[in-house]
């Protein structure tokens, strides 16, 4: 009835994860529980959950990250504080358990923060960059953002039914074969990254067809913002590597389940076959998650350096450079393997090369600060650190990218330290920056600068504090992934490291309560000109938050940074600005097809997992008559009438006249 | 595209086409809802179409895996997957017959067409299921050697690929009964179309590939 489900799936013997899923489950029903108490439900349903606006579904997708993201950091936590006291001992974590940690932290992280972090700051700001009123497909696009959350809903699962897989994040065979890894662990790494994958393919396939296909009027290619340029490349990348992963996982999920011999040991199995597939994806991946934080550098350093970004066009070059770069260099994460020397070199070099595009984006970076008036705001602050700490995690990544050097350091610390150097120097510091530089387009208010401050440099001191000590450990030989050691040279640097992430901690604590304070502290933070750092592209042009129809009237665009040119124009001719042709607005209708195709993918992917197999059915036929339920409406579309639209927008007009009128009168 | 030229446009699509004329000033707007959802679909196939290029890829590398077992040209019967083929180029121009009708608005003829589009698919997928149980009774299933796991995936896959199409296919003529030839309804036509072209180029590829260099080992 229930495959192979039954009570020993519940870890009873080991209290962490049951203690820890205890709390979360009790926080969730807590808050379900006073949500009902409000009456929030209606609300939700109506505004949310069902939402097929790219501003909500954006804002739900960075929500969804940063919940991960403290998942994720317990991790983190618990396996520095392992390996702090894992001397000459077992420390606290047997190895079962604590293989499953490192494998979940580096799931989580990169599937369920770092990509809905970019996905969700895309989504919400690309429209508005573009100066259109929606993504291509809105519908697709709430399938994708639940899709999504239901993947990282099963990786959260697997914390009180059963386990998650021992193998590390990328689920290497032939470990990860039934024959090594006989229990639900790969399983639910497997069905999670299937659903969650579908949901981001759905993503990039919006978000190219409306970069390529929406784009407002005199919106040429090279008039638009850097950050929908690298949206445009990640996105593609998005599209050429993930049915990779789809492709490469259901040949792993064939062998566990079907008994096929793609990369068993026997019956002609190849397992390298899985690493050349895997990387193939995963290097694209890195970029995936890489360019779109170098958009929001380039937005953030040219709107707080007040100059417009410093070699636009070398910069649309780069971009694209290491767009296609990134497919041709896949083979340096197994240099060992024994592919030989003249492929072993030629993926050296292609390695170094794709650090050229890289280079010369810093240098753009550099030379938009340089002449400009800089202002250190939260965000700027993001980006120089960013700035440092990338050169540092990128210099030691063409170090690895030499074969003979990374034959002796492959697999050791210095490498774990390399790739959290890029991706958290990169990645996680564009998504805070993206994060507080677009927070008060989304809500009206900006987030608290003093905590801002003080959770940038508890950040950046703990992120040095806890890598560089990696860097030496594993220089001295330590490897990744060790539950316990006996070598006495490394315990120091492993100490240092566990310090290092308390201050990261206290870091991630002032972030939480930033957003707390500000909160509170709405109406002192309020924006009501809806351009509060003085910007340069369209998504300042409108209110915050922007209405649902985005622009009363589609913007035209002139040239680049279209939006200062706006302000330029008015400011210099003193123009009273014209009330504009206000018309009629059609808008996509809110649709629940996204949550209950979420809804039958959870119930299909957790039987998939436990083997039960009239549940799959369930699933599956529930996912398809949605679909059909959904292509039988008959209206899609809701009209804004015009005179609504002019109300709204005479609104968002006054405020912002006043506001600068303030401003003139003030200078 | 070649939209332009189409009957079709005028009446079929509730906004012009504006979107296609790119002046040298500049960009004019967003392009029209057909633009825009055949764009996308064609995006989608591409990422498809990669996803089949990995299930190939595999193919390749483990096509002498045989493990002892038998190997394509003792497994293959050309005569049968010669008659797969005749089925599905034939669904495709009928598929193709069923656009041409719906550009008319001729309801009867495009339920005709997409009915024999149906049956033809039907009949590929029986061929194959035979070929499959064929394989798995004389001891070639998957599990046999790495060699099967590879052709019973990839082949496999795009029979998957076929059934969701007549799933689709039925729901599109339902649709069509049901609702007529609406501007929505049209746009998930001519992904229909679409997709079900594309299951052709995949199988052109399975055909020279799988069968026809695999009865060469």
């Amino acid at each position: 009835m229930l495959g192979k489900l039954d009570w020993t799936a519940i870890p009873i013997d080991e209290p962490v994860p049951l203690i820890a899923g205890g709390v979360v489950l009790a926080i969730v029903l807590a808050v379900l529980i006073w949500a009902a108490v409000k009456g929030y439900y209606p609300y939700v349903w109506r505004e949310w959950i069902t939402s097929v606006d790219h501003k909500r579904i954006g804002v739900m997708y960075v929500l969804l990250a940063m919940v991960m993201l403290l998942r994720g950091g317990i991790d983190a936590l618990m396996m520095r504080a392992q390996q702090l006291v894992a001397f000459h001992s077992d420390g606290y974590f047997p190895p079962q358990h604590y293989n499953q940690i490192f494998s979940a932290h580096g799931t989580i992280m990169i599937f369920f923060v770092g990509m809905p972090f970019v996905i969700g700051l895309m989504n919400f700001v690309v429209p508005l960059q573009l100066g259109v009123r929606d993504v291509a497909f809105p519908t697709l696009n709430s399938v994708g953002f639940w899709l999504t959350a239901t993947g990282a809903l099963l990786v959260n699962v697997s914390l009180v039914i059963g386990e998650f897989a021992r193998t590390g994040w990328l689920a290497f065979p032939p470990l990860s074969e039934l024959s090594y890894s006989p229990g639900v662990g790969v399983d639910y790494y497997t069905w999670s990254l299937e659903i969650s994958g579908v949901g981001t393919l759905v993503a990039g396939i919006n978000l190219v067809t409306t970069v390529l296909k929406l784009r407002t009027r005199g919106m040429t290619y090279l008039r638009m913002p850097m950050f929908c340029w690298t949206t445009l490349a990640s996105n593609l990348l998005i599209i050429a590597a993930f049915p990779i992963l789809t492709a490469t996982l259901a040949m792993l999920i064939l062998d566990r389940y079907l008994g096929f011999h793609f990369f068993t040991n026997e019956a002609g199995g190849n397992v390298m076959m899985f690493m050349n597939l895997i990387w193939a994806w995963g290097h694209p991946e890195v970029y995936i998650l890489a360019l779109p934080a170098f958009g929001i550098f380039s937005e953030v350093v040219s709107t707080f350096s007040c100059k417009a970004l410093f070699g636009y066009r070398s910069m649309v070059l780069a971009t694209m450079a290491i767009c296609i770069i990134s497919f041709m260099v896949w083979l340096h994460h197994f240099f060992t393997m024994g592919a030989g020397p003249d492929v072993n070199a030629i993926f050296g070099i292609a390695s170094m090369i794709i650090a050229v595009p890289t280079g010369v984006k810093i240098y753009n970076w550099l030379f938009t600060m340089y002449g400009g008036r800089v202002r250190f705001a939260v965000p700027m602050m993001w980006a120089i650190g960013f700035m440092v700490t990338f050169i540092i995690g990128g210099l030691t990544g063409v170090l690895v990218a030499i074969p003979p050097a990374d034959f002796l350091l492959h697999n050791s610390l210095f490498l774990v330290a390399h790739f959290h150097n890029v991706i958290i120097g990169a990645v996680l510091f564009g998504a805070f920056a993206g994060y507080t530089y677009w927070f008060p387009k989304a809500f009206g208010f900006r987030l608290h600068e003093g905590l801002g401050k003080l959770a940038f440099w508890f950040t950046l001191v703990g992120f040095y504090a806890t890598f560089i000590p990696l860097y030496s450990a594993g220089v001295l030989g330590m490897t990744r992934r060790m539950q316990h050691y006996d070598v006495a040279e490394w315990r120091p640097w492993m100490i240092a490291a566990a310090i290092g992430v308390v201050v990261m901690t206290i870091g991630v604590i002032f972030q939480v309560l930033q957003l707390a304070v500000s909160i509170r502290h709405r109406e002192e933070l309020r924006d009501p000109t809806g351009d509060p750092w003085d910007g340069r592209s369209l998504e300042w042009s409108t209110s915050s938050p922007p209405p649902a129809f985005n622009f009363a009237v589609m913007p035209n665009v002139t040239g680049e940074d279209a939006y200062w040119a706006t302000k330029a124009k008015a400011r210099r001719q003193n123009l009273q600005v014209r009330e504009p042709d206000y018309r009629d607005i059609e808008m996509p209708r809110n649709s629940p097809t996204g949550f209950v195709c979420a809804f039958f993918a959870t119930v299909m992917g957790f039987a998939l997992i436990w083997h039960i197999w009239w549940m799959v059915l369930l699933g599956l036929v529930g996912a398809f008559a949605t679909f059909v339920v959904f292509a039988w409406r008959d209206h899609d579309e809701y009209v804004i009438p015009a005179a609504e639209v002019a109300r709204i927008d005479r609104v968002n007009l006054a405020e912002r006249r006043a506001a600068m009128n303030f401003a003139e009168s003030a200078t | 595209m070649t939209d332009t030229v189409l009957p079709y446009a005028a009446h079929g699509d509730p906004h012009d086409l504006r979107g296609l004329q790119e002046t040298a000033l500049g960009h004019e707007g967003p392009a029209p809802k057909r633009i825009v959802t055949g764009y996308g679909f064609w995006i989608f196939l591409l990422s498809d179409i990669v996803m089949f290029s990995c299930f190939f890829a595999s193919y390749a590398v483990l096509l002498r895996q045989t493990a002892g077992g038998p190997s394509g040209s003792q497994l293959f019967d050309l005569r049968s997957v010669a008659a797969e083929t005749a089925f599905l180029l034939l669904s495709s121009f009928t598929c193709g017959l069923a656009s041409i009708a719906a550009d008319l608005r001729n309801a009867r003829w495009y339920q005709a067409a997409m009915a024999v589009t149906c049956v033809l698919g039907l009949c590929f997928l029986a061929l194959e299921g035979r070929e499959f149980s064929d394989l798995v009774a004389r001891g070639a299933g998957p599990s046999r050697s790495a060699f099967l796991s590879a052709f019973f995936t990839l082949v496999g896959c795009h029979g998957l690929h076929v059934s969701a199409g007549i799933l689709w296919l039925l729901t599109m003529m339902a649709q069509v009964y049901a609702k007529g030839f609406r501007a929505d309804i049209c746009r998930r036509l001519l992904c229909f179309a679409l997709f079900w072209h594309a299951l052709d180029i995949i199988w052109v590829g399975i055909f020279s590939i799988v069968y026809l260099m695999g009865s060469g080992t």
